[in-house]
């Protein structure tokens, strides 16, 4: 398989996520979903977020993923050339299978956030004996 | 206005490349004159940067998500600096199977020509969260000297 060249991807803004008090953008960060039998793994572009900055909440089937950037130190450097822009990142899925809440785990790795999300062991089949009285 | 000095060099290959730099340029020029601020560049090579001077040196700043430091190839010749790089591709498992891909993976190079002399022993390039940064210092020809007067 030859390699790719990468290409640039423009940043999209969030769509109707509400008035920000603060003058910051949300973007949408770039994903990866792919499924095994036994879990569920998303994979984001999140540059600029530290791992405390990633904020991971499913409530009633919809995953939100949220990554705040740090902020800027302050410098009184000039700008010379702007070809990207900073903010914060914004995803909302719908999950369609039944998660392991309380095993999910996520990790911060140069900038890719990786969250694994188990699927819940479907109930064993138990059988059920009718005792003759 | 610095920014002129980065205009992208003409590209030999599109006969029509020279007319879309020259509709920016008049572009920016407007939007510059009503703003005041500096215009966002859309970039045409990846990885997009930022860059950033004050009176000592030069910072460069890109976004290089889920590329690995050891993936990463900086060098600079003369005045031009060049970052190479590569993001692993996917491990494609049967068992796998795919909802969203929208990672690109693949390579990247990109030259960069710098607008000032600068120190090229003095080059620190630092990758954090996905975020690389490249401090060069300027060269000692460049920096801003204060020029006492003497009265007699």
């Amino acid at each position: 398989m030859s390699e790719q060249e990468l290409r640039v991807q423009q940043k999209q803004e969030v769509q109707h996520s509400g008035e920000t008090t603060k003058p910051e953008k949300y973007f949408v960060p770039a994903v990866d979903i792919f499924e095994t039998e036994k879990q569920v793994t998303v994979t984001a572009e999140m540059p600029g977020v530290a791992g405390e900055g990633v904020d991971i909440s499913l409530e009633d089937d919809v995953l939100t993923i949220r990554g705040s950037k740090q902020p800027e130190e302050q410098t009184d450097a000039r700008i010379l050339l702007q070809e990207y822009e900073t903010g914060h990142y914004l995803r909302r899925f719908t999950v369609s299978e039944a998660i392991d809440q309380e095993k999910i785990e996520a990790s911060m790795n140069d900038g890719l956030l990786t969250v694994v999300l188990p699927k819940t062991t479907p109930a064993q089949p138990r059988k059920i004996e009718v005792k003759v009285g | 206005m610095a920014v002129i000095r980065f205009a992208e060099r003409p590209r030999f290959r599109n006969p029509w490349s020279e007319f879309e730099r020259m509709r920016r340029g008049f572009d920016e020029l407007s939007r510059n004159f009503l703003s005041g601020e500096v215009p966002f560049s859309s970039a045409t090579v990846y990885p997009p940067i930022n860059m950033y001077e004050d009176a000592e040196q030069l910072i460069i700043k890109a976004e290089l998500p889920g590329v690995a430091a050891s993936d990463m190839d900086i060098s600079l010749e003369g005045d031009t600096l060049t970052l190479q790089g590569r993001r692993e591709p996917r491990h494609d498992d049967d068992k796998v199977s795919y909802h969203r891909r929208e990672i690109a993976r693949g390579s990247f190079s990109r030259a960069i020509s710098l607008p000032t002399k600068i120190d090229p022993e003095s080059i620190v390039a630092k990758l954090a969260n996905g975020i690389l940064t490249i401090t060069l210092a300027k060269a000692a020809e460049v920096k801003p000297r204060k020029i006492t007067v003497v009265t007699e």
